[in-house]
């Protein structure tokens, strides 16, 4: 027993030939955020209080598709969302259609805490957030280079880009890669009911979830036994960074 | 076994004060309904299409919360919400926040089938509707006199709707408390049917042994402007598979959180229970304290139900004929 974190950045094709420049900050932005969540989880910190402020480190750096770096619509703007649930007593708060709010998880939180609803989009969510007096920012801080360069060429490719939803769920299960196959295969709840209802450990469960592996995501975990791991592709590949006691 | 099936609901939690003459007209169009969708599978189209069929029906009639006839926002606007699901390939197509759609399961029907995403929500949404060429309305359209009246008296009670019955400790809401007075159920000492939880839903197997779901609803009455409820979710409101496909309606958090529509399939696939066993499982085991009811069918051409609220508005049909409306 004891605790336990893990978090992620974003599954997909990420290629084993991913230049420094753009693999180096992202390792560094998941050993800080994991660093973080440890911290709290040492400090006593309640699960929910550590995935909102992992969460919110995570939005705050430019290198993941969310708050900050997130992508853009075919209109160039951002749209962003998110959840949180809690384990112990199941509530959960969602938000989408953001393009103000500077830390959609918070948001979320105050929506499963401070509304009897518990999902708010769009203008009602951007109300809300006003309401709250959460911190708020122009579009410039949510768009960056990268992003503005991934559109253009997107659209080039008059195509899609493949979206990879960060839906981060409270202390549990979070499912990243193509959106749209997530929400019909219900990714995250089947690893729950796979383990409730087919007694599954965790492990097989999401292994079992988990049809087509991507090439890679962006991830960290660690656990109280001193347990630590960042990686990007499948352990062992292409030099993953593994720490086997911290 | 085998052949077709179809169940639709038109709402779970009912008033046991209702009128009489309301509750004719409710069976009514449930019982007209249930008919274009058992004609719709004798004639050999798909689950898919029954169930878009039919809840354009239950949209279109003023009766139930969907479309016309859909709750209010504490604006006295309507903003209304669907999802379709096809057990076949499990796609699914959600909307949220329309105001001018005429028929929001038709647009969600449409996001499945000739969008790259599964949802759309809001003006997006609209834009879409826009681009596919629906019909589109005037916001006034949906808005029934009756749904004012019930909103007028929502605000006097000063009350917002919960999605769960227990009250937060808040400055700026006030607890809410459900209480059984003389026999009818009320919450904020209102009625519970001014609230409108009257959400619609079908599900259809068809004679290839296919599933499909799908649920429509303009939400809760007094609701937050942007509040999205379990009935566009995948997962929540609506699910269909291989296996079976299911229609929730009732307590939204209690949905959403117990990802009800889905725990009828996954009991059924990783537990080995059979429709009934699963439907009656999720609604003892994973609703907590929340109320909700649903419908449901499976492959082998069986229909069941299941609600722990006092009455859910249903019909069910099979092939061999069997056919039952009821409220209670």
């Amino acid at each position: 027993m004891g605790w336990a974190i893990a978090l992620h950045g974003g599954a997909g094709d990420i290629p084993l030939s991913l230049p420094a420049e753009r693999r180096t900050p992202r390792e560094a932005a998941l050993r800080h955020c994991l660093d973080l969540g440890v911290a709290a989880l040492k400090a006593n910190r309640p699960p929910l209080d550590v995935v909102e402020l992992v969460v919110r480190e995570l939005e705050n750096s430019p290198c993941f598709n969310a708050g900050k770096g997130s992508v853009l619509t075919t209109n160039g703007t951002v749209e962003m969302e998110a959840c949180i649930m809690d384990g112990n007593t199941k509530k959960c708060g969602a938000v989408s259609g953001l393009s103000t709010v500077v830390n959609a998880i918070s948001l979320a939180r105050l929506v499963m805490e401070r509304t009897p609803h518990i999902y708010l989009a769009f203008d009602g969510a951007e109300a809300f957030a006003r309401e709250q007096g959460v911190e708020t920012a122009h579009s410039s801080h949510f768009i960056t280079p990268e992003n503005v360069e991934r559109l253009k060429n997107a659209k080039e490719a008059r195509r899609v880009q493949i979206d990879y939803t960060q839906s981060i769920k409270g202390a549990e299960v979070s499912a990243t890669g193509k959106g749209e196959s997530i929400i019909q295969a219900t990714v995250a709840r089947d690893v729950a009911a796979l383990m409730e209802y087919k007694g599954l450990s965790l492990k097989e469960a999401a292994a079992y979830v988990v049809e087509r592996t991507p090439k890679g995501m962006f991830r960290a975990c660690a656990t109280e036994d001193g347990y630590t791991e960042i990686g990007i592709w499948p352990s062992g590949i292409n030099g993953d960074l593994e720490y086997p006691n911290k | 076994m085998g052949g077709w099936a179809i169940a639709v609901h038109g709402g779970a939690g009912v008033d046991p004060k209702l009128p009489e003459e309301r509750q004719e007209e409710a069976r009514r169009v449930l019982r007209r309904c249930l008919g274009v969708g058992a004609a719709g599978l004798r004639a050999g189209l798909s689950a898919v299409d029954v169930v878009e069929m039919v809840v354009r029906e239950l949209e279109t009639d003023p009766v139930f919360n969907s479309g016309r006839g859909s709750a209010l926002t504490q604006e006295g606007t309507v903003e209304m919400e669907a999802s379709i699901m096809d057990g076949r390939g499990r796609r699914c197509g959600a909307v949220s926040g329309l105001t001018t759609v005429k028929n929001p399961v038709s647009l969600a029907r449409l996001v499945m089938d000739r969008s790259p995403h599964s949802y759309l929500a809001f003006h997006g949404a609209e834009d879409f509707a826009r681009a596919q060429g629906v019909e589109v309305v005037d916001n006034s359209y949906f808005i029934t006199d009756e749904n004012v009246r019930m909103l007028k008296l929502a605000k006097e009670a000063n009350s917002i709707m919960y999605d769960y019955r227990v009250p937060i400790p808040s400055a700026d809401t006030c607890s809410a408390s459900s209480t059984i007075t003389d026999g009818g159920l009320h919450m904020n000492g209102l009625p519970i049917s001014i609230y409108a939880p009257e959400t619609v839903g079908c599900v259809a197997v068809d004679n290839g042994g296919w599933c499909a779901a799908a649920t429509s609803t303009g939400g809760l009455m007094n609701k937050m402007s942007g509040r999205i409820g379990d009935s566009p979710l995948i997962g929540s409101g609506t699910y269909a598979c291989g296996a079976c496909a299911v229609s929730c309606t009732g307590e939204g958090e209690a949905i959403i959180r117990s990802t009800l529509a889905r725990d009828v399939a996954a009991l059924m696939e990783y537990k080995g229970l059979g429709l009934q066993e699963a439907v009656d499982y999720a609604l003892k085991e994973r609703l907590d304290e929340g109320k909700a009811g649903l419908i449901a069918v499976s492959r082998n051409g069986e229909v069941a139900y299941g609600f722990n609220t006092v009455g859910m508005f249903r019909g069910c049909a099979t092939e061999d004929g069997f056919m039952d409306v009821a409220i209670w």
